[in-house]
Formats: structure tokens, C-alpha cells, sequence
């Protein structure tokens, strides 16, 4: 998915790191309004696209705003009149951006985050896990996630296609320090071929004193009619068109990432990835920069004679579930690495894919491990190591359906 | 500027006959001259509060003005971000003004208020302020008076004094504030005329009696209202670049210098029921000082 672009004419390829990488992804598809509060470890993206706009590479209004609540207001407000709008988190940040998480999804604004995914305390870490985000799923935003710095330019750049079709606000999350810290080579799109592929945010409705429009009334659950006696929808039918719009947005995904590919070289055509999968057996199951441990690791098991695959998830709301049963049909185990815990449950990746697979004819038995917490490094060997465990728990007929594994001391 | 009056007033409504506001609410009257001052040349932002009630329930609304309705503790970033969105787009025409009850001001607001106010974001803020989570069913919020009794002081009655929020604002070097009432409407209508022609974050403090919070007959609003100028409860002034003036009706006691006893303000209203002997003189005592303190200014600016 990330070979080169044959065409010869774009940039040579740039060592970014992954904040550098979102930075310039929001800065070529041309936001007008950033706002954002500094967080560990997204911090330099703000600091990025504040140097952009002094140094007038990026004519947008900066707005450093006193808090996290307070950047996304911003983002929605702004949005609101008509402009392209972009923050960036993390974590605790995210955690404070919940309630406006909600009223943008519902107010149907294409903001557009990056979240650098953190751990949340107490107690406090400031290195990665998914929780943070993960703790977002229910509030009607598009989840993406990022293996590499290149994904997170390119999903940038999507992100922005994707949300101002659907109406849908999009985070796109990468893994803290793993990516956001790390140099790696991106080729980076010129700013034309942006151009080409992102045409100007056109919102469907602008506040505007010439036709006043009152957004985000009191609503009540049952439709009412407006002054001409026209039955408008009521709380309840409002809600249920979000979920039509995050359902039917999977098609908006990978039309935008189809098109992606075909100007840029790298196509995003499905909302999934796979490695190695046609033909196997286990499969193991990661989301962010944990799938190139998980390549590593399945490749090593397939030299030991298991035939292992890897299926990524780029995309979790919408959620791909009969994408991944298709995916999934002919394996024998599944093994699922969270770094984030529904508490209570398993991990949420796990929990959704046992959902996904229900009824589907799938009957594979699946094995969840909660790995990499906090930071905690996760090796190839160490997913290998699990992977094996799983199996030879199934083929003793004792493998535990409930409870997620920790890679842990206790 | 020339002074508006009754014959000269706009007779152009933005707020429509027949919203879903208590009988007798002076924010109804409030609003209504703001949005006449305004001029159909503005954009709104409204958190939670009564306001919220005012503009009315989908699909229907009360107002002829673009407004997008904001969470509680956002009204400020919401402005900013309208500010900042409609420079993006090109848009210099328009007015973005927050208009947010006492709550939404006095406390869950203040943090979004404070950097809106550091960072000189151009837009005009309007708190009227009922001294009460009134929207909720009057609980006490930072700007409730002492001994006033509300959903959270049932029977002693808050006890602490309000917050002085426009003071703090004043302190944040602000190129405007402003100090307003209900029952002075035209005074009120000057104040938002002047705050428009300016730039950076200009604050208006409006007065606002409510009649089921505070105790009183529905027919009593704009008296009630009267008395808190008269006593030196809610004093008018404006500071404009740093130059203060008492306005309307603070001004005409300044001039004849016999303001009322602070007792006939508290006994119009039942929340103040409970309240002792010794409390009236700690509010008299207060009021008196503070009032000192603006005849002091008004003299020596």
C-alpha cells in the first residue's frame, strides 16, 4: 500500500516524523481555521502549524485557545460559517474534548482531528496507548488509524474528502512517540495534486444574517412541525440519520481512498488491511503501528509452519465487521492485540470482531491479549510467543473465550 | 453617537411575538433592544441557559437572527471560532456577539471568557445575569447575593457575596465594559450601539430580575429592577479605554446622592426571606462601599 508513486514528478521522499506528517497533511489541504492547546505528545503539531501560519506558508487563523473544550468549540463555530477546520490531541485533551466530540458529530461538521494516541490516567503516562480514542468510539466520529508517518499524511488528506462528503467529523489517530516521534520517509504530495484531489470545503449551510438559521435547538424525541406545518424530524430521527450517515460512510471511505490511490500511487481502497491472508489459518488482529510487529511476527510463525496472517483495521467507526467475517471465514483461530481495555469486557478491537463474526458463518475461536499499555514495548516475539500459546490452548480444547489475556507481570 | 429614544428607537423587530419564557422575564425585554441594536447585522452564540428557552424548540424559533447554540462552558470559544471562521471566509460585515446567563459566565464560562478576553478575540459579550442557575429551577451560582435563598441554600441562604465579574473582565484590559439593566432598555440599546463600533472583546453586564427565582408578582420585573439601581445594588457605568462613567439611572442618584435603603429591595423579593437583621446591614454595608467606590471613579475620571 505505500510503494512508491511511479510517476516521477512528486517531491523525493522526506524523513518526517508523525506529527511533522499530520502538520503538513493539514496544511496542504489547506485548513482556514486551526485551533488547538498543547498536549503531550501532540504538541508539535500545533507548534507546526503555528510556524506555518507566521511564516505565512498557511493563510489560516490560528486561534490558541485556552483548553482542549475550547479548541474544538472553536473548530465547531468556525466550521459553522463555512471554513475548513482542524485540531490535534491527545489523551487527557481528547477526555476534556468529549462533550464537543458530540456536538460536532451532531451539529454534522467535517472537523477534522489528528489524536495522538496517549494513555489517560490516573496514574500519569504520557507514552502511547489506544484508550484514549478508544473511549471516544460512541460519539459518531469517523475513527481512523495509522500504521506509519506516510498513512498519517495520506489519511489527513483523505480525512478531509471523507468528512466533507459524508458530514462527518474524522479523527485520525496514530500511535504517541511510536509514530508521532519517529522519523520515518514520507513522500509527501505536492501541493497541486492536493489541489486536485480536495476541492474547497462548500458547506450545505452557512450562518448568515441573510436567511438566519438557529442551530442545535432544544429538540424533542418526536417529529414537530414548523411554522409552514412541515413535520421536521424530532431528536430521535436526527440521531438515527447520524448512524445512517457513519453506516453508509464505509462506501464515502473507499471511493476516497480509490481515488487517493489513483493520483497518488497509494491506494486505500479497503477499510482494512491484510498480510498474508489468502490462505490463513491464524490471524492476527491489530490496529495502528502494532501491525509491523504483527507482519514480523506473522511471517516468523509462517516459518515455523503456521500458516499466520495479519488483518489491520485503518478504519474503526465505521466499523468494518463484514469486511473482517469475509476476511476471518477460513481461519481456525483469531488472536486480537488491544492496547486499549473496555474495562469490565476485553478489548474493545476483540469485542467488536466476536460481534462481527457472529452469525456470519465464521468458526474461528478467537483469543484477545491486552498488550502494550502505558508504552509497555511489544516486540514481534512477544505476539508470536501469544499467538502460539492460543493455539496450543486450542488444540488442548482449553482455550478461555472470556477473559482477555494481559502481557503482563501479574 | 446621538441618544436613542422612545420616538427615535427602531421600530424593526428581531424578536418575534410569543416565546417560551416565563411571564414578566426581563432578559425577554433585554434581549428584544439588543437585537434592535444590533440590527440584523450580527451572528449569535448561545450556551445552556433561559436564553436557550427563548430561542425556542426545533424547527420553530422566536428570533430573526442567525444563532448557533453552544455546551455550557463554550459560549466564548464558540464567538472565537465564528470570528475566526468568518475572517477565513472573508466575511467583514458581521457582528459575532455570546450572549450567556450568570452561569455560563460567573463559572463554567470564565475559562473560555478569560482567554477569549487575553487573546483580544473581536467579538461583543453579553451575561445577563439573574444571580441564579434559574434555567435548572434557581440553584446558586457564583453571582448569587448573599443571603438569597435558591435550590442549593434552601434555608440559611448563600453565604458568600457575588463575584464581580465585571471587574474581573475590566481586569483583563478589555477595550470596553459596560454595566446594564433590564429596566433601562434604551441605556442598555447605547451600550451594545457603542460596543459595535469597536474592536477586540467588548463585555455588557446586564441586569436581569426573574420573577419565579427571586420571588416576585410577574407585574414587578421593571420596579424591581429600578429599586436595585436606586439602592446602589446594580450600579450603570461604562468604562470605555479605561475611562469610567456612571450611566441612566446610577448617574441620576449619583447627581441627587440619596440612594435607597437596600431593605426595600430585599423585602419586594422572597428569596430574601430567610435573611437576618444583621445580614440586611452586611448587604447595606456592601452595597454602600461598593457604591463609594464608583462615585469615587465617576468623580475622579
Amino acid at each position: 500500500m505505500t510503494e512508491t508513486n511511479t510517476a516521477g514528478r512528486e517531491p523525493p521522499d522526506q524523513m518526517l516524523d508523525g506529527n511533522r506528517a499530520a502538520a503538513i497533511g493539514a496544511k496542504l489541504c489547506r485548513v482556514q481555521v486551526v485551533a488547538a492547546y498543547p498536549i503531550t505528545p501532540q504538541t508539535p503539531v500545533t507548534e507546526a502549524l503555528s510556524e506555518f501560519v507566521e511564516r505565512r506558508e498557511l493563510p489560516a487563523q490560528y486561534i490558541t485557545v485556552e483548553s482542549e473544550h475550547s479548541a474544538l468549540a472553536v473548530c465547531s463555530s468556525a466550521s459553522l460559517v463555512g471554513a475548513r477546520t482542524f485540531t490535534a490531541t491527545s489523551s487527557h485533551g481528547l477526555a476534556y474534548m468529549h462533550e464537543m466530540l458530540h456536538w460536532v458529530a451532531g451539529t454534522r461538521l467535517p472537523v477534522v482531528l489528528a489524536c495522538v494516541n496517549r494513555a489517560i490516567g490516573a496514574p500519569w503516562n504520557v507514552l502511547n496507548d489506544q484508550q484514549d480514542s478508544i473511549s471516544q468510539r460512541d460519539t459518531g466520529w469517523i475513527q481512523m488509524y495509522a500504521r506509519n508517518n506516510q498513512e498519517i499524511l495520506d489519511s489527513m488528506i483523505q480525512a478531509y474528502k471523507i468528512a466533507e462528503k459524508t458530514y462527518l467529523p474524522v479523527m485520525v489517530c496514530y500511535d504517541g512517540y511510536i509514530l508521532s516521534h519517529t522519523e520515518m520517509p514520507v513522500e509527501v504530495p505536492s501541493q497541486d495534486a492536493v489541489d486536485r484531489y480536495l476541492p474547497p470545503y462548500r458547506p450545505h449551510t452557512v450562518l448568515d444574517p441573510g436567511n438566519p438559521k438557529n442551530y442545535n435547538l432544544v429538540t424533542l424525541a418526536n417529529p414537530r412541525a414548523n411554522a409552514e406545518g412541515v413535520l421536521c424530524h424530532g431528536y430521535m430521527e436526527i440521531r438515527y440519520l447520524l448512524q445512517e450517515a457513519l453506516q453508509k460512510s464505509r462506501e464515502t471511505i473507499s471511493a476516497a481512498g480509490q481515488e487517493f490511490g489513483e493520483l497518488f500511487g497509494r491506494s486505500y481502497a479497503k477499510l482494512l488491511w491484510e498480510h498474508r491472508m489468502q490462505d490463513a489459518e491464524i490471524a492476527i488482529v491489530t490496529m495502528g503501528s502494532l501491525a509491523l510487529e504483527a507482519v514480523v511476527a506473522a511471517d516468523a510463525l509462517r516459518k515455523q509452519g503456521a500458516k499466520a496472517g495479519v488483518l489491520g483495521l485503518r478504519v474503526f467507526r465505521p466499523f468494518p465487521g463484514r469486511d473482517i467475517a469475509e476476511a476471518l471465514r477460513r481461519c481456525r483461530l483469531v488472536v486480537v492485540f488491544d492496547k486499549n481495555v473496555s474495562y469490565g469486557n476485553e478489548g474493545a478491537t476483540c469485542n467488536e470482531i466476536k460481534a462481527a463474526l457472529y452469525g456470519s458463518g465464521a468458526s474461528a475461536a478467537v483469543s484477545n491479549f491486552i498488550v502494550g499499555l502505558g508504552g509497555r514495548d511489544v516486540k514481534a516475539r512477544d505476539l508470536a510467543d501469544a499467538v502460539k500459546g492460543a493455539l496450543s490452548s486450542l488444540e488442548r480444547g482449553a482455550l478461555s473465550n472470556e477473559c482477555a489475556q494481559w502481557i503482563c507481570e501479574i | 453617537m446621538s441618544q436613542v429614544n422612545a420616538v427615535s428607537l427602531t421600530e424593526k423587530e428581531y424578536l418575534l411575538p410569543g416565546n417560551r419564557l416565563c411571564p414578566g422575564c426581563a432578559l425577554s425585554l433585554a434581549y428584544r433592544h439588543i437585537l434592535k441594536a444590533l440590527d440584523g447585522r450580527a451572528i449569535i452564540t448561545v450556551p445552556a441557559s433561559c436564553l436557550t428557552v427563548l430561542h425556542g424548540m426545533y424547527p420553530v424559533t422566536s428570533v430573526t437572527v442567525p444563532c448557533v447554540n453552544t455546551p455550557f462552558a463554550s459560549v466564548a470559544a464558540s464567538a472565537a471560532g465564528l470570528v475566526a471562521g468568518l475572517k477565513a471566509v472573508g466575511r467583514t460585515d458581521l457582528t459575532v456577539v455570546a450572549v450567556a446567563g450568570d452561569g455560563g459566565t460567573h463559572d463554567i464560562g470564565i475559562q473560555a471568557l478569560s482567554g477569549a478576553a487575553e487573546r483580544h478575540d473581536d467579538f461583543i459579550y453579553i451575561c445577563y445575569d439573574n444571580e441564579g442557575y434559574m434555567n435548572t429551577g434557581n440553584q446558586r451560582s457564583g453571582s448569587s447575593p448573599l443571603g438569597a435563598i435558591s435550590g442549593t441554600t434552601p434555608i440559611l441562604g448563600k453565604r458568600q457575596h457575588q463575584k464581580d465579574i465585571v471587574a474581573i473582565m475590566e481586569a483583563h484590559a478589555v477595550p470596553y465594559v459596560a454595566t446594564a439593566n433590564a429596566s433601562y432598555p434604551l441605556d442598555l440599546y447605547q451600550k451594545v450601539r457603542k460596543a459595535m463600533s469597536m474592536v477586540g472583546l467588548r463585555f455588557i453586564h446586564v441586569y436581569s430580575p426573574c420573577p419565579p427565582g427571586w420571588g416576585f408578582p410577574f407585574s414587578a420585573t421593571i420596579r424591581i429592577g429600578e429599586l436595585a439601581v436606586q439602592t446602589g445594588w446594580n450600579v450603570l457605568y461604562e468604562v470605555e479605554n479605561g475611562v469610567f462613567q456612571l450611566t441612566a439611572g446610577s448617574e441620576s442618584v449619583a447627581r441627587k446622592g440619596n440612594p435607597t435603603h437596600v431593605r426595600e429591595f430585599l423585602t419586594a423579593q422572597g428569596r430574601f426571606s430567610n435573611v437576618t437583621e444583621e445580614t440586611v446591614q452586611e448587604l447595606q454595608d456592601w452595597v454602600t462601599a461598593k457604591w463609594q467606590r464608583y462615585l469615587e471613579r465617576a468623580r475622579s475620571s
